[in-house]
């Protein structure tokens, strides 16, 4: 360090005599030399005392192309300079204004990204800016919040007593879900990760539909071939979720481009979480999305955790709202638990992305309250007690709660009596679908193709052969027809 | 000389499949030639025309008119729109398309060489390939991804490999591989038109070989059944099965045979799958001997499953071990001499049939 302290007093005094020459700016040179982090963006490089040589490199070169401009200054002034007479390369990419001094662009900003938010901790707004919701969108949206609350606490019991094999709660997310499907419309594709069943809640999808998908029985619309919360439905405009992190990202881009070319007043969503955004996918997306100009809305559910990950290891950039920028996609952070402000930020995203043809970036932050799964125990990894904050504290669905009561749209009975029915429903849905019969057999060799073609026929005929000589062999719940 | 060969060949065939029609043009001195490559421009082009949904998109494809030319004359006549260049990463464009096509578009997605869709390769399998049966039956993926398989002519190890085999494996995909130009037009046709996922399996040597095509072929409607497998030339002593430029070779190698009393039938797969099995089996219950024949890696390869299939139909038909050629088990080497011994040739298939019939001493397999 002494070394190149004793280098750069050397250099200072010869680049302080060249200061008017080369035209610095109005930023004293000294604390243009020492300044480290710079906030802006757009920022010029700054010359730090590491690098004292190449400054003096670029002095000089600046120095000597000056000399060389002068004579041929007048032909290219026209093109090659901004208004200020200040020299603009003619780049491949755009115009590009030059600098003098070196200043790189710092990795972290001063500030972080600032998270919109409309309702405080105690559910009282802090704006009056944010889009009106009725009371019954309210109350529907609070409704869903509560009945995917309570689904995912019985659901998850029932994998603990062993009645389904797997299961992937959604708590601390459920404004997220909620409030997001609400200020969509139901020719909106939804491309989900897998931790956004409340979408499919609030476009009408039954409880008993979501029991028999994890039961795997014969009305399961994925006839019994996935394991359980991998939902899906046509109907309800939700693509079928799939295991693989991150490939609905891209797919949603595909789609919203087809949407575009079909002129629809509709677009794509789709959803992952800071884990997914590390994906080689999750790039390519973004990026084709600016391209092509897709409307396509990307929501980022930055819960904190990728399973036993936290975001410190996942990433060094500012969460994930800032990589919109580096993509050339708009984009915006949102409290994830405050179901107002992510209706508001939604709806907004949803025009901007319709009429304008555009991607948007939506980060929202939230926490992930419960287990990344039935096969997760994350008090091995995190303390106890930070679970506990915000599962009780910073519950987006009691935030809610206080909101509308405090309108008088809602009251302690019409919650003690929702809670009691959607839990008898909830129980209700899991016995019957416990007791269905699981998919026939034909069903194994169906779907792989349009029609099937003659090697999976034979298949199929070599099995029921098999399993009528040795029905002892096989279990009794599946119908052989 | 390929050219020659082919007509003679295909006239022959042709004259005993439909003896009225096909006798009159097999000497019709009017008959018309297409390279492959122009066999695949104009399925292309007609299949676009025919249904807005379809669009072409790939590294190269528009601007350049494709790294092979393939696609030239498309971008100019369909607009950017149908047409779309694709930045470097096939993980990303393999993703958009096969999204284009769960909303219900038919995405023709070119990969520069196949050995660039192993970046793409968990969309293609674990999306495109799965999905109509994860979603039972909701989701399903009209999309075809097409390109140049194999080995080229000197493009080294990253550049070489067959992929049949690694995607014949699959449920959920149809794996097509044309030889002829009428392959090429037919099958890819019958690709875009199917409503499941297909990956076309090119050859960058082949896009400028001519073959004759009849006028039944170039109707803009013709088209190709998918797991149909053809009989390039009828035989009587031992079946040979063979797939894209191997279909070329065994051919050449079946003329060698014929000088020396051995009448090889030779069967052009055309798809790996749905594999043919009836048709190789048919023919190994006629003639008694199989070698089959491929570019790829010997082990785990499309010869090593159509050995077994016709093992577990026809094994009381065959008088002879079933013979196999495949490329050397070793990364494709650059330098031209190593290369042409890693690759099969034409005399590998003469001595493999000859072994089968039982027409030389060695019983060891020699490349």
């Amino acid at each position: 360090m002494a070394l190149s302290l004793g280098k750069s007093k050397r250099i200072l005094q010869c680049l302080k005599s060249k200061i008017c020459v080369v035209g610095l700016g109005k930023n004293s040179f000294w604390s243009g030399w020492f300044h480290h982090g710079c906030p802006s963006s757009m920022a010029p490089l700054a010359p730090t005392c590491r690098n004292p040589d190449a400054v003096l490199v670029n002095a000089a070169t600046q120095f000597a192309t000056r000399r060389f401009e002068s004579t041929k200054a007048e032909k290219h002034v026209d093109s090659l300079c901004d208004a200020e007479g200040n020299q603009l390369l003619d780049f491949p990419g755009g115009k590009v204004a030059f600098t003098s001094e070196m200043r790189f662009i710092p990795e972290s900003p001063m500030e972080r990204a600032h998270c919109y938010r409309v309702l405080d901790d105690n559910g009282q707004p802090n704006v009056s800016n944010f889009v009106q919701v009725s009371k019954e969108v309210a109350v529907k949206m609070y409704a869903t919040m509560l009945t995917l609350q309570v689904m995912d606490t019985i659901f998850y019991e029932a994998q603990r007593q062993g009645r389904i094999s797997f299961y992937v709660t959604s708590i601390g997310e459920e404004a997220i879900n909620v409030a997001s499907a609400a200020a969509l419309s139901i020719d909106d594709v939804i491309f989900p990760q897998y931790r956004e069943p409340g979408v499919l809640l609030w476009r009408g999808f039954t409880l008993q539909e979501f029991a028999n998908q994890c039961f795997g029985n014969k009305a399961d619309y994925g006839k019994g071939r996935q394991m359980p919360i991998h939902y899906g439905s046509n109907k309800h405009n939700y693509v079928t979720v799939s295991s693989t992190v991150a490939t609905q990202i891209p797919q949603a881009v595909g789609a919203a481009y087809s949407l575009k070319m079909d002129g629809k007043d509709a677009c794509t969503v789709t959803y992952f979480g800071d884990g997914g955004s590390s994906t080689g996918d999750f790039h390519a997306a973004l990026n084709f999305a600016a391209v092509m100009e897709a409307p396509v809305i990307f929501i980022c559910r930055n819960n904190g955790w990728a399973i036993s990950t936290p975001v410190s290891d996942q990433f060094r950039s500012d969460g994930v709202v800032v990589r919109g920028r580096g993509y050339g996609v708009r984009s915006i952070r949102v409290d994830g638990n405050d179901a107002l402000a992510m209706y508001t930020a939604v709806c907004a995203a949803r025009k901007m992305a319709i009429t304008e043809h555009r991607p948007i970036l939506i980060e929202a932050l939230t926490y992930r309250a419960g287990h990344h799964s039935t096969s997760d125990d994350s008090s091995k990894y995190r303390p106890v007690s930070e679970i506990e904050l915000w599962r009780m504290a910073r519950d987006p669905v009691s935030r809610l709660r206080r909101w509308i009561e405090s309108n008088d749209w809602w009251s302690g009975e019409a919650e003690s009596e929702l809670r009691s029915n959607v839990r008898k429903e909830v129980l209700d849905a899991i016995q019957v679908a416990e007791r269905v019969e699981k998919p026939p057999i034909a069903e194994i060799f169906t779907d792989v193709y349009d029609a099937p073609p003659s090697n999976l026929c034979e298949q199929e005929k070599l099995l029921r052969e098999t399993i009528r000589r040795y029905p002892q062999d096989y279990p009794p719940d599946v119908p052989a027809l | 000389m390929l050219g020659i060969v082919s007509r003679k060949v295909l006239g022959q065939s042709l004259g005993r499949i439909r003896p009225a029609v096909w006798a009159l043009r097999n000497y019709s001195s009017a008959e018309k030639q297409m390279t492959v490559r122009d066999a695949l421009n104009s399925a292309l082009d007609e299949e676009m025309s025919a249904d807005p949904k379809v669009f072409l998109m790939g590294e190269e494809v528009g601007e350049y008119q494709g790294a092979y030319k393939i696609s030239k004359g498309l971008l100019e006549k369909y607009g950017p729109e149908r047409v779309l260049d694709t930045p470097i990463t096939e993980a990303g464009f393999t993703g958009i398309g096969v999204g284009a096509a769960y909303y219900g578009l038919k995405p023709v997605v070119e990969f520069m060489t196949f050995n660039f869709s192993m970046q793409a390769i968990d969309h293609i399998i674990n999306s495109a390939a799965k999905s109509n049966y994860m979603s039972a039956g909701q989701i399903s993926v009209p999309i075809v991804f097409r390109g140049p398989n194999g080995a080229a002519a000197g493009v080294g190890a990253q550049h070489s490999q067959c992929y049949a085999a690694w995607y014949g494996s699959c449920p959920g995909l149809k794996v097509l591989s044309p030889y002829s130009s009428e392959d090429a037009r037919g099958l890819l046709k019958a690709a875009i038109r199917d409503p499941d996922p297909v990956i076309f399996l090119e050859n960058e040597l082949l896009y400028g070989e001519s073959f004759p095509i009849s006028a039944e072929v170039l109707d803009s409607s013709f088209c190709l059944p998918i797991g149909k497998a053809k009989i390039e030339r009828e035989g009587r002593d031992v079946t040979i099965t063979a797939f894209s430029k191997m279909v070329g070779f065994a051919l050449k190698a079946a003329d060698i045979l014929a000088k020396d009393g051995i009448s090889a039938e030779i069967i052009n797969l055309r798809s790996i799958r749905p594999l043919d099995t009836p048709t190789i089996n048919a023919s190994v219950r006629k003639t008694n001997r199989l070698v089959t024949v491929e570019e790829g890696f010997p082990q785990h390869g499309v010869g090593a499953e159509i050995c077994m299939a016709v093992v577990e139909e026809s094994f009381g038909y065959l008088d002879a071990p079933v013979e196999r050629i495949a490329g050397a088990d070793v990364p494709m080497p650059y330098a031209a001499n190593l290369e042409r011994m890693a690759v099969p040739q034409i005399e590998d298939i003469v001595r493999a049939a000859k072994r089968a019939c039982y027409r030389s001493t060695a019983m060891a397999a020699t490349a």
